[in-house]
């Protein structure tokens, strides 16, 4: 499978993601946000990091940026696009995902490993996972604090597009263990047709037990599949 | 414009300097060269009051590969791998405006070590700030934080250890040090010295703006309540264009391009065009017309001693214009040849082909001013503390009282700030001994700490000093390194009181017999004098960091029990010495008497022993004991863990309070598996190390037998409320 990871100044996560899917057997290209075109893809990551300083807005100006029209176009064409982190909030920016990140509640930056249930793993993205099984992934930003309007949120709800939810390490949904005040502990959706996923959690720092855990490893083993 | 006694004293130079000044050059300097003067010949840069005393550190070993004098120390780690590593002070930026000053003094750092070709791998910090209930302290506590993590987390490295520590010493005058530690490729150093003539010097990264002018003089002098009005002197970082600059300068680095790089910190353009210049004993030309500057109508002055950030200067081979040029326009970064290399060993400033200033290189760099100040030593203190004769208070309450202390709470609520994973390569998080790093796509990985203990080097200098050196051996030792070097950040208080140079004076002859003894050389540094406002000096605090190696990262070891049932050893001799304690200061505010002795024939012996136990795998957990003691170190084992002990009261001392809070140096706590045990008390025994079983690992509850029980939850709960409350 062919993946493309998408590198913006001030990207910073976009060597770790490259190693998880050459550890994972894709064939993995980067492409510099100045290219105008892509590679062919299965498969498009935008990494997390501080595309452009977040200076703006995070991911406000990385949604304009030259390469993200084809980003836009191949989206419309099925390819599967998975945003990571400041990757999910150039998602967001660009409307190939609804809703907006808004600073954590705590205002602080937030590093830590949370627990997350997989809500529907009935996609591309998630079909190695059992449903509702709850996982342990790191997350690390500024502003992870999913919202989105009544109508969006009920349609989230009803095409089950939502992908992950905080939760405790029992699967419990709470505001205890909201990290980062997000509407309904929402960490991570998908758009109608569930070829693009926009996740706040770090996947790909857990493919290692030496490191962390392997608890991200069956989402990029999901999308090989 | 005239030079007046004002404008000499504004520039922080004495007037016998400045008379020194006109011999040397033969004439009165201009005004752009007198401030070329200040930024060369002040504290922080001429290390005038130190260098003396600094040549007495161990700097050479089989694993040094470059020691102080360049931008940061280099140290072999084998195969084709270099560590490359220092820490500095930032710490009056930091009390004037805290984030900025925080952010810049890790992009600072960072810079010191991408400059000589390695990428950047961990930060580490050691932040000191007043008392608690200092109505500045909460607000600098929160900058602080924040403004490291800025940096750290834009830029894309995780910053992976620190302490953070809280004492009335620093109400006036925080203390920010930051530490970088970076990867290279052994072949693949780059280093400051200038080599051939009509060479192209190019300015690379930001523009330069009027901040931070004279940051370095401001850095050279006490507070006083006027000092809020330096804020315009501190520097505002951005951690993206630095990003950038990073990965920019290693694009070009993959080549041969470049013959000398050097970042523009403390100083700016001055201190890099004068270092690369004396360097190569060669001269410089800078036609300043063609710095690009950020603001309008900016003067040569200026454009010399702007401190803005993200900026270096790079002196290329013939012929790599143009490629070097391509590079940093990807980067979309500045790129400009702004002067020459020459044979006149001056270094000459133009604009627009005026001649504005000419002054020789080596009179700024070799003829500055070093000065042998007076100062007196200390007596070791001679009080002693009879424990019967306080108030008597019971174990646990003390133990509570210790781990519910703004010093020893646990510190999530400053870590959880910090990026600690990006990169992918961090074995051991914050909380630990040491962190622990691999090296990328290796087997192998490299352990980092930082430490100091103020307390113990006010008291005695001398000792203090030692100590902390072989602390921060211990810490590495106790996650499996074998200990390689160290680099110091020198805090101290006003250099011309010569009880604060006796102060420094002597925790340096400590640094250095524990460095000497332990094969732990010093590899870079920084001092950092006039710490103190209105007279009032800050308790001396060197700062060790200390970089260990991990040959081969098989199953990463740390201070967390990992299951019940395991026999608990303690290495190393408990005497029960309390005087400078943290039981004594908690409890009682007793801050009396001496610091513990550091024998470092038994801290060699016993490190050595404890590697040997790690690497032989008989070693299911490891933590050394420091501040607080033996019951301290071992509560922190349970509550990482969620597994308690059971231990039993100690036969030979009289006293359980001088046992369990006693800050005896050159121990170890270790948990072992009982079918490890003969293997572990084989090595102990024909290695002649003392060690004492105390007791087993349990579910739920952490005990000492006959004195007291709680339950894990709680000691949890104790040691993580602090800052939460805050």
């Amino acid at each position: 499978m062919n993946s493309s990871v998408i590198v913006f100044p001030g990207s910073n996560c976009d060597r770790d993601i490259a190693i998880a899917l050459e550890k994972m057997q894709f064939k993995n290209k980067m492409v510099w946000h100045k290219e105008s075109k892509l590679p062919k893809s299965d498969l498009i990551v935008i990494p997390g990091g501080f595309s452009y300083g977040d200076y703006l807005r995070s991911g406000a100006i990385a949604g304009k940026s030259l390469i993200i029209n084809e980003v836009i176009k191949a989206a419309k064409s099925g390819c599967l696009i998975l945003g990571i982190c400041n990757g999910f909030q150039i998602l967001t920016e660009t409307g190939l995902l609804k809703g907006t990140l808004l600073r954590n509640r705590n205002l602080k930056f937030i590093n830590s490993d949370v627990n997350i249930k997989v809500i529907n793993n009935s996609t591309k993205f998630t079909s190695k996972y059992k449903s509702n099984q709850v996982l342990k992934i790191n997350i690390a930003h500024n502003e992870g604090n999913y919202f989105t309007d009544k109508d969006h949120l009920n349609k989230l709800k009803n095409e089950n597009l939502i992908a992950f939810q905080y939760c405790d390490i029992n699967g419990n949904i709470s505001d205890q263990s909201n990290p980062n005040g997000a509407i309904e502990n929402i960490a991570g959706i998908y758009n109608s047709k569930k070829n693009i996923l926009g996740m706040m959690p770090h996947p790909e720092r857990m493919v290692d037990n030496l490191i962390s855990n392997t608890d991200g490893i069956n989402l990029f083993a999901s999308i090989m599949n | 414009m005239q030079i007046t006694d004002k404008t000499i004293e504004n520039h922080g130079l004495t007037k016998d300097e400045y008379t020194n000044i006109q011999k040397l050059l033969k004439r009165n300097p201009n005004l752009l060269e007198l401030g070329i003067f200040s930024a060369m010949w002040n504290e922080h840069c001429s290390y005038k009051s130190s260098r003396i005393h600094l040549k007495k550190l161990p700097t050479k070993g089989k694993q040094v590969i470059q020691g102080p004098g360049e931008n940061a120390g280099v140290i072999d780690i084998g195969d084709e791998d270099a560590i490359i590593f220092k820490i500095e002070s930032h710490n009056h930026p930091s009390y004037i405006e805290p984030y900025q000053g925080a952010a810049t003094g890790v992009g600072g750092i960072l810079r010191d070590v991408f400059t000589m070709g390695a990428r950047p791998i961990a930060l580490l910090n050691s932040i000191h700030f007043g008392s608690p209930s200092h109505p500045k302290t909460k607000s600098l506590l929160a900058g602080v934080v924040s403004g490291i993590g800025g940096y750290g987390n834009c830029i894309g490295i995780p910053t992976v250890a620190g302490e953070t520590k809280f004492n009335e010493t620093y109400n006036e005058n925080i203390l920010v040090n930051a530490m970088a530690v970076g990867h290279a490729k052994k072949s693949k150093i780059f280093y400051s010295k200038a080599k051939g003539v009509n060479k192209a010097v190019v300015y690379v990264g930001s523009k330069t703006g009027r901040d931070g002018i004279h940051g370095a003089s401001m850095a050279s002098a006490e507070f006083d309540e006027n000092s809020e009005e330096k804020k315009p002197t501190v520097q505002v970082g951005d951690p993206f264009t630095e990003k950038l600059l990073l990965e920019a300068c290693l694009e070009l680095m993959r080549d041969d391009s470049i013959i000398a790089i050097q970042d523009m910190g403390a100083a700016g353009l001055t201190s890099s065009s004068v270092e690369m210049a004396s360097k190569g004993s060669l001269g410089i030309e800078l036609n300043l017309e063609k710095v690009p500057c950020r603001e309008e109508n900016m003067t040569p002055y200026e454009m010399m001693l702007s401190e803005s950030q993200e900026r270096m200067l790079i002196i290329l081979e013939n012929g790599k214009e143009n490629h070097a040029r391509e590079i940093f326009k990807k980067w979309d970064l500045d790129f400009v040849v702004i002067g020459k290399t020459t044979n006149t060993r001056n270094l000459t400033l133009k604009y627009n082909d005026k001649l504005e200033g000419e002054i020789p290189i080596n009179i700024l760099s070799s003829n500055a001013p070093i000065y042998d100040r007076k100062f007196s030593k200390k007596k070791v203190p001679a009080d002693k503390i009879e424990i019967k004769n306080l108030k008597k208070i019971k174990l646990e309450d003390a133990l509570i009282k210790i781990l519910s202390s703004p010093n020893h709470s646990n510190k999530s609520w400053i870590t959880n700030q910090y990026d600690q994973m990006v990169m992918c390569d961090t074995v051991q998080r914050s909380g630990s001994d040491a962190a622990v790093i691999r090296i990328h796509g290796k087997d192998k990985a490299i352990a980092v700490t930082v430490d100091s203990s103020a307390n113990y080097c006010k008291s005695h200098p001398y000792t203090g000093g030692k100590q902390i050196v072989s602390e921060n051996w211990r810490n590495l030792i106790s996650v499996g390194a074998k200990p390689l070097a160290i680099t110091n950040c020198l805090n101290f208080g006003n250099p011309e009181n010569k009880e604060i140079m006796g102060e420094f004076a002597e925790c340096l002859d400590g640094i250095k017999k524990a460095c000497e003894f332990l094969n732990f050389p010093v590899v870079s540094g920084n001092v950092s004098f006039y710490n103190g406002t209105n007279k009032k000096n800050i308790y001396p605090t060197p700062v060790i960091g200390g970089v260990g190696l991990i040959k081969k990262l098989v199953k990463p070891i740390n201070h967390n029990f990992k299951g019940s049932n395991n026999i608990v050893i303690l290495i190393g001799k408990t005497f029960g010495h309390l005087e400078q304690s943290c039981y004594l200061k908690e409890n009682y505010s007793i801050i009396k008497g001496k610091p513990p002795e550091v024998n470092l024939l038994n801290e060699k012996n016993n490190g050595e022993a404890v590697l040997n136990l790690i690497n032989l795998n008989l070693i299911s957990s490891a933590h050394d004991i420091s501040s607080g003691g033996l019951i301290t170190a071992l509560s922190e084992m349970s509550i990482g863990s969620n597994f308690g002990v059971k231990i039993k009261k100690p036969k030979k001392l009289t006293s359980s309070i001088e046992y369990f809070f006693g800050e005896d140096q050159s121990r170890y706590i270790l948990e072992i598996e009982e079918k490890n045990l003969i293997g572990v008390e084989k090595v102990l025994q024909s290695k002649n190390i003392y060690y004492e079983k105390i007791g087993f690992t349990q579910d739920n509850n952490f005990e000492i037998e006959g004195e007291m029980k709680i339950s894990i939850n709680d000691l949890f709960k104790i040691n993580n409320q602090w800052y939460n409350n805050y």
